[in-house]
């Protein structure tokens, strides 16, 4: 079925932009980028009207070594159909969007051309057929991601938030690599259907506390992806970059990579109980802490930064109370809703002319009401409210939930409450009240309204269009049906006190939070300085191996045994030569004195050794 | 020759080498020192003459007609060299000839 014609759109336009752009007109270069994403839609579309499943390509063979091979191979079941639908859907939204948000930004090109080598390496991962594919689309949407967090390359801060995505995600990565090497030397190959086939069989026998292992060490390459407790500090620094980066990658589609492995490492997961519950609980955590910092952070990108987080660890609590499906579920509404909240954001910043922080904005209803009623219609999703597309999947991880563990459910409720607050104070403190700023908004152009209406609607709607659980029902079977009245009335009860809340502290009595504030200090305090987490990182990590490598590493092993040894072959050879270089005078006598001497030399040693003149 | 001991030759052989070592080395005149090398290659030759007659052996003769040959060779170069040099630097003094050096 071609699929190798998915990922090569995005490529080519990666290659035409990127090599070419610099000379493109604007238009050339959007025709490219935006033509080459929709191309691949278009394809994607194609593929899955026609007869696809169960169809693995094979291109070439990689790796060829005894009995062990790997190939660039491609494959499309369900779950990958969901994925290859949000990530060329919503990216190709985001890539209009992107035009009109980056009109009046330098290095035009290069980011289009990022962007579509990002859509490339984000196909690949999804397409993969073996780990080792999915592997190289993992790395590479981290490249990308890298290179569009500094986008800003002149700014240190930005350049700095890239540096410290690329190395969290490196200790994820090699948790990933280490499980991969497991797979092989207990499976011998890395192909998606062997290895779940084998491990559904019991053929080979590979023990639980291996595959346990297995599970474990994938869930820490998930950790770094995903942005999970404890590899989650990456994802704020994250919104250094453009907007629309933080939509496309840090929101709708790279993040989620980690609960798409994890849900296609299903059946190890499903061998590996202690690991799936330990997906639930680092699931749970990073939901509940993150949403807790989230209600306090005062930049707009922040705020979703920190949703983005929680949401994340909704998706890996879904799978890992068994409901696969219900994970996915929440990763499709939560691209429509998520991106749709950034590329809002993004429009309130481009309005503002750069402002991000909540506290300059206010009043921006009456400004701005294409941008405020789409963000509202991703504000109702993810608040959970009913009949909206946040509804339908956080609703499926908290009933799975409270199957498995009420506490988990209980939780997860909370978490769902404060979800609504700091979503609703972000759009209370941006929309409502007056506006304490000092520029001048002004709506954002067609092109970028066009992608927010079109993601809005998908956020009210989608819960409902997209069954992604009945879907997806061949690979996650689903619960039975059961009445789950009881818990779904209360989450929603949840959400919508949230909302409540937050209107009662940003709209009703705005000096309610300062004195609450003022009440709870300590917390406070600690919340919002997001529980000093990076700095306990720095004083734990980063500092002992900044000093270790400087002081210890440079200043001594370097400075004096890697440098004294080069240096002293340098002197050693110098002083040597200083000596011989007398020998070479140019004087020719000199040398014929040498001569005599050494014949002499000669003649008395080989008559000493005849022995001696008789 | 029966009067003539063989350490006769040899010693006469090592003096005019010895000689021939010593103008080479001390002398500045490059003719004296040119003509200091031929003396040494005869000192040579005298001592392959003495041995090859001791020894009845045809060897030595050769050689020294080698190095007969090849120090005419030397000679008609040599002395094209030092008429040149004089030519152009109207001295004969061979530390004055330095220009290869550095």
């Amino acid at each position: 079925m071609q699929l190798w014609l998915i990922p090569i759109f995005p490529l080519a336009g990666f290659l035409l932009n990127g090599i070419l752009g610099r000379r493109f007109s604007k238009a050339i270069v959007n025709t490219i980028a935006i033509g080459s994403v929709l191309l691949s839609f278009v394809w994607v579309l194609k593929t899955l009207a026609g007869p696809w499943e169960l169809n693995p390509e094979h291109y070439f063979t990689w790796i060829a070594s005894g009995d062990f091979h790997v190939g660039l191979d491609f494959s499309v079941d369900r779950l990958t159909a969901v994925m290859l639908l949000v990530v060329t859907g919503v990216g190709s939204l985001i890539h209009i969007y992107s035009i009109g948000y980056m009109a009046h930004e330098g290095g035009y090109y290069r980011f289009f051309a990022y962007l579509n080598l990002f859509m490339f390496f984000m196909l690949t991962l999804v397409l993969g057929a073996n780990y080792l594919v999915l592997f190289i689309g993992w790395e590479g949407v981290g490249l990308c991601s890298y290179l569009l967090i500094g986008f800003y390359f002149d700014k240190k801060f930005a350049t700095d938030a890239g540096n410290k995505a690329f190395i969290v995600n490196r200790i994820g990565d090699f948790g990933f690599s280490l499980a991969m090497f497991l797979i092989v030397v207990n499976f011998g190959t890395l192909d998606f259907g062997t290895v779940f086939g084998g491990v559904a069989a019991g053929k080979p026998a590979v023990s639980e506390a291996t595959l346990t292992a297995i599970a474990f060490l994938l869930l820490v390459g998930a950790c770094g992806k995903s942005a999970q407790i404890p590899l989650y500090v990456w994802l704020p620094d994250a919104m250094a970059g453009p907007t629309p980066v933080s939509a496309l990658i840090h929101a709708a589609t790279m993040v989620t990579a980690g609960v798409y492995m994890v849900a296609r490492s299903e059946a190890i997961y499903r061998h590996a109980p202690a690991a799936l519950e330990a997906v639930a609980i680092i699931g749970l955590l990073t939901a509940f802490f993150a949403a807790t910092i989230g209600l306090l952070q005062n930049d707009i990108k922040k705020v979703f930064a920190y949703s983005t987080i929680s949401q994340l660890g909704y998706m890996f609590l879904g799978a890992g109370v068994g409901a696969f499906s219900a994970g996915i579920y929440h990763l499709v509404t939560h691209a429509f809703f998520k991106a749709l909240l950034f590329l809002g954001a993004g429009s309130v910043i481009h309005a503002l002319g750069g402002e991000q922080d909540l506290r300059n904005m206010g009043g921006l209803r009456k400004k701005i009401p294409w941008t405020f009623w789409t963000v509202l219609c991703a504000a109702v999703a993810i608040a959970g409210v009913p009949p909206f597309s946040g509804f339908y999947s956080k609703d499926a991880i908290l009933l799975a939930a409270d199957r498995h563990a009420p506490w988990m459910y209980w939780v997860g409720v909370l978490t769902a409450g404060m979800t609504a607050f700091y979503v609703f104070r972000a759009i209370f403190m941006a929309f409502f009240g007056t506006y304490r700023g000092q520029a001048h908004p002004h709506e954002s152009p067609a092109v970028m309204i066009g992608p927010l209406a079109v993601l809005a609607a998908l956020s009210l709607a989608g819960g409902y269009l997209f069954n992604v659980p009945k879907y997806l029902e061949p690979l996650f079977p689903l619960a039975p049906e059961g009445s789950d009245l009881g818990p779904m009335v209360v989450s929603v009860a949840v959400g919508l006190a949230g909302i409540a809340l937050a209107w009662l502290f940003y709209v009703a009595r705005p000096g309610l939070p300062d004195s609450l504030a003022a009440s709870f200090s300590g917390v406070y305090k600690l919340i919002y300085n997001k529980y000093f987490v990076d700095e306990i990182y720095a004083a734990v990590v980063v500092n002992p191996v900044v000093t270790g490598s400087r002081e210890v590493l440079w200043k001594s092993v370097d400075a004096t045994v890697i440098d004294g040894a080069v240096n002293g072959a340098g002197t050693v050879s110098q002083g040597v030569g200083g000596l011989l270089k007398r020998l070479q005078s140019g004087n020719i006598r000199t040398y014929a004195v040498w001569v005599l001497l050494g014949s002499v030399l000669v003649l008395v040693a080989m008559g000493l050794a005849a022995g001696g003149i008789r | 020759m029966t009067g003539v001991p063989l350490s006769w030759y040899l010693i006469l052989s090592a003096v005019l080498f010895a000689l021939g070592v010593a103008g080479f080395l001390f002398r500045r005149n490059i003719i004296t020192v040119f003509m200091s090398i031929e003396l040494m290659l005869n000192a040579v030759n005298l001592s392959f003459i003495t041995f090859s007659y001791q020894l009845r052996q045809v060897n030595g003769h050769i050689y020294s007609f080698f190095v007969m040959v090849v120090a005419a060779a030397e000679a008609a170069v040599g002395l094209a060299i030092i008429l040149t040099v004089f030519r152009n630097r109207s001295t004969l003094n061979i530390d004055d000839v330095s220009s290869m050096k550095n």
